[in-house]
C-alpha cells in the first residue's frame, strides 16, 4: 500500500507542484542542453534544460507554459532525476513511461511521480503527463 | 419544426459519455451529422459506387448528374453561379487555393495583404507563404475594443498597394460578425480583393456572395452537418479565369501532348484534379437540404437563444472570465479562474460535456486576449437549454477540476 494511492494526497501533490513548480526557469550555466517540447493540439509549450557533469545530472529545470498535469509531472521529474547518473535517470524515465502506459514497472524509483499512476485511465492526458519526461529522455540519449 | 424531432435525426445525441448523456458544445470545431446526411453518403457506396465523368455507362452518367445537381444546390445556398463553385477538401484548401493559384502569380514586391490578429491558421499561414515567395507585405490588423474588423478600423490601412484583404466573416474564437458588404466596398474602391473565411458563418447565417460582392469565399462541409473532407471555394468567374490550377492531373485536363502543350477543362472543373470526394459532395448536398428545410432564420434564432442563456449563466458565476461578451454567435471563449483551460475541458468531459480548449488555431490572438488559451463553448441549433444547464452546473463546479483525473 503506497501513500500515493490516496486520491486526496495525490491531488495535493499535483496541486502543490502545479502552484509551486520546482526547478522552474532557465539554466544559465555553461554546457546546458535545452529541448523545446510542444504539441500542435494544446497549449503546452515548455523547454527542458539539462546540465551534465562527469556523467551526473548537475542541474535539471524547465520553463514555459503548460497545464496542471504537464507542469506537475515535469516538476516532479526534475526533483527525482537531479543528481542521478545518466543510467539511473534513464531507468527512472523508463519506469515512469511503463507506469503511464499501464505496464509492469519498478515503483521503488518513482517517488512522488506515483501520483500519475492512474493516467492510463485518462488517455487524453497521457501526452500531458509525459511531455517533460520525453524531453529528458531525448536529452539523455544525446549525452555520450 | 420541433427540437425534439430534430434531435431524433442525430443518433449520437443518445450516446452516454462517462455514464452521462453526451452533451456536444464543440460545434465550431465540427457539427454533428443527421442520419439524412449519412444516408446520402451510404447511398453513393450502395447504389452508385463508380467514378463520374470517366465512363459511358449509366451509373457513371447518373453520378455525374448528381454531382452537378449538388453544385447547383451549393450555388443556390450562397447565391452564386454554378461554375463559380469549386469543390475542395475544406476551408483550409480553399484558402490555400486562392493563395497558390491567384496570389502567388498576381502579387509582387511592395504589394500588401491585410489580415486580422484573430484569423484562424488557415487564413494566416497561406499568406505567410505568399509573402515569402512574392515579397508582398502582410499587415496584421489589431482588433478594436469591440473585437471586430470594422470599416473604420480597416480604412487607414487601405491604399493602391492593398491587393488582398482576408478575414473571417465570423471569428472562430471571438464569435464576432464582420460587416462583409461594407468592407468589400471599401476594399474594391482601392482595387483590392476580398477573401472571406466562411467556415463559421455559412453554417449559421444566410450567405449571399452576390450581395456582399466578395471575391472569394471558402467554407467547410463538416461544420454544416456535412461529411469531413469536403468543402467549397467560391470565386468570381473573372478571377477564376485568371488563375492557374495548383493541383493538376486527371479530370481537369482536356488534352495534352508530349510537346507539353496542355488544354485544361473550363472552370470550375479546372480546379478539381483527380477523382473527387463523390460521397462527400452528395453528403454536403443532403446537409444543405437539411439546413434549408429547417431554415437558417430558425437556426439563427435558436442559436441566439442558447447564446443569451449561456452568457447570462456564465456571467452569474464569479470565478468565470468571459473573453468575448459581445459575441454575435453561439461561440463563447472563457476560463475558470486559476484553472488551465485544458484541465477545465477535461473536467467538462468527465461530466459528459464536449468543449474545446487551447488557442483554437488562432495563435496570433494570444496577445490580444492576454491568455495562453481559453475554453470554447459553441452551440448549434440542435442544442437545448437543458444541455446549457448541465454545462453551467459543471462550470460552477469547475474549480474542482482534478476530480476528473481521479475518476
Amino acid at each position: 500500500m503506497h501513500t500515493f494511492n490516496d486520491p486526496r494526497i495525490m491531488r495535493q501533490v499535483i496541486m502543490d507542484h502545479y502552484e509551486h513548480p520546482r526547478n522552474r526557469g532557465q539554466l544559465t550555466l555553461a554546457g546546458v542542453k535545452t529541448i523545446h517540447m510542444d504539441t500542435a493540439g494544446c497549449i503546452d509549450d515548455i523547454h527542458v534544460n539539462l546540465m551534465m557533469e562527469n556523467g551526473i545530472i548537475k542541474a535539471l529545470s524547465f520553463d514555459g507554459v503548460a497545464c496542471t498535469i504537464s507542469t506537475a509531472s515535469t516538476s516532479i521529474m526534475t526533483e527525482l532525476c537531479a543528481g542521478k547518473t545518466k543510467a539511473e535517470a534513464t531507468y527512472i524515465v523508463e519506469q515512469y513511461m511503463k507506469m503511464i502506459h499501464a505496464q509492469p514497472y519498478d515503483d521503488s524509483v518513482l517517488g512522488e511521480a506515483m501520483v500519475f499512476q492512474n493516467t492510463y485511465k485518462q488517455a487524453s492526458r497521457i501526452k500531458c503527463a509525459t511531455l517533460g519526461w520525453q524531453g529528458l529522455a531525448t536529452l539523455l540519449k544525446e549525452e555520450n | 419544426m420541433t427540437l425534439h424531432k430534430i434531435r431524433r435525426d442525430f443518433p449520437i445525441l443518445k450516446k452516454k459519455i462517462k455514464g452521462k448523456p453526451f452533451v456536444y458544445f464543440d460545434n465550431a470545431a465540427t457539427s454533428l451529422k443527421p442520419r439524412q446526411v449519412v444516408a446520402a453518403i451510404s447511398h453513393y457506396y450502395d447504389h452508385m459506387p463508380v467514378n463520374a465523368g470517366r465512363g459511358e455507362y449509366d451509373l457513371a452518367f447518373q453520378l455525374e448528374q448528381a454531382i452537378e445537381a449538388a453544385r447547383q444546390t451549393v450555388a443556390q445556398f450562397i447565391h452564386a453561379h454554378e461554375h463559380e463553385v469549386i469543390f475542395t477538401t475544406g476551408t483550409t484548401m480553399g484558402m490555400n487555393m486562392v493563395a497558390q493559384s491567384y496570389a502567388m502569380t498576381h502579387l509582387h514586391q511592395g504589394d500588401e495583404i491585410i489580415i486580422t490578429e484573430s484569423e484562424h491558421a488557415a487564413n494566416v499561414l497561406p499568406w505567410y507563404q505568399v509573402a515569402d515567395k512574392t515579397g508582398a507585405k502582410i499587415i496584421i490588423l489589431e482588433l478594436d475594443e469591440q473585437q471586430r474588423l470594422t470599416p473604420q478600423l480597416l480604412k487607414p490601412f487601405l491604399s493602391a498597394r492593398t491587393k488582398i484583404v482576408a478575414f473571417a466573416d465570423v471569428s472562430n474564437v471571438l464569435g464576432t460578425k464582420t460587416d462583409v458588404k461594407a468592407i468589400s466596398q471599401l476594399v474594391h474602391e482601392v482595387g483590392g480583393l476580398v477573401v472571406v473565411d466562411g467556415a463559421q458563418s455559412v453554417p449559421h447565417l444566410p450567405t449571399d456572395v452576390h450581395d456582399t460582392d466578395v471575391d472569394f469565399l471558402a467554407f467547410s462541409g463538416h461544420k454544416m452537418l456535412g461529411p469531413t473532407g469536403i468543402g467549397v471555394l467560391y470565386g468570381k468567374e473573372v478571377l477564376l479565369k485568371k488563375m492557374q490550377p495548383f493541383f493538376t492531373g486527371g479530370g481537369m485536363s482536356l488534352r495534352y501532348n508530349k510537346q507539353q502543350q496542355v488544354k485544361y477543362a473550363p472552370i470550375p472543373q479546372m480546379f478539381e484534379a483527380g477523382t473527387q470526394h463523390w460521397s462527400g459532395i452528395l453528403g454536403l448536398k443532403a446537409a444543405i437540404e437539411y439546413l434549408n428545410r429547417i431554415g437558417l432564420p430558425w437556426i439563427h434564432k435558436q442559436e441566439m437563444m442558447l447564446r443569451d442563456y449561456a452568457l447570462a449563466g456564465l456571467k452569474a458565476i464569479p470565478h468565470i472570465h468571459i473573453y468575448n461578451p459581445q459575441t454575435d454567435s453561439a461561440i463563447i471563449a472563457f476560463n475558470i479562474d486559476g484553472v488551465n483551460p485544458q484541465d477545465a475541458a477535461t473536467y467538462f468531459n468527465s461530466q459528459g460535456i464536449a468543449v474545446r480548449s487551447g488557442q483554437h488555431c488562432a495563435r496570433n490572438l494570444v496577445e490580444y486576449l492576454k491568455t495562453d488559451g481559453t475554453v470554447r463553448w459553441s452551440a448549434y441549433f440542435y442544442n437545448t437549454k437543458a444541455e446549457v444547464d448541465r454545462f453551467l452546473k459543471a462550470a460552477k463546479n469547475g474549480r474542482n477540476f482534478l476530480d476528473a483525473y481521479f475518476q
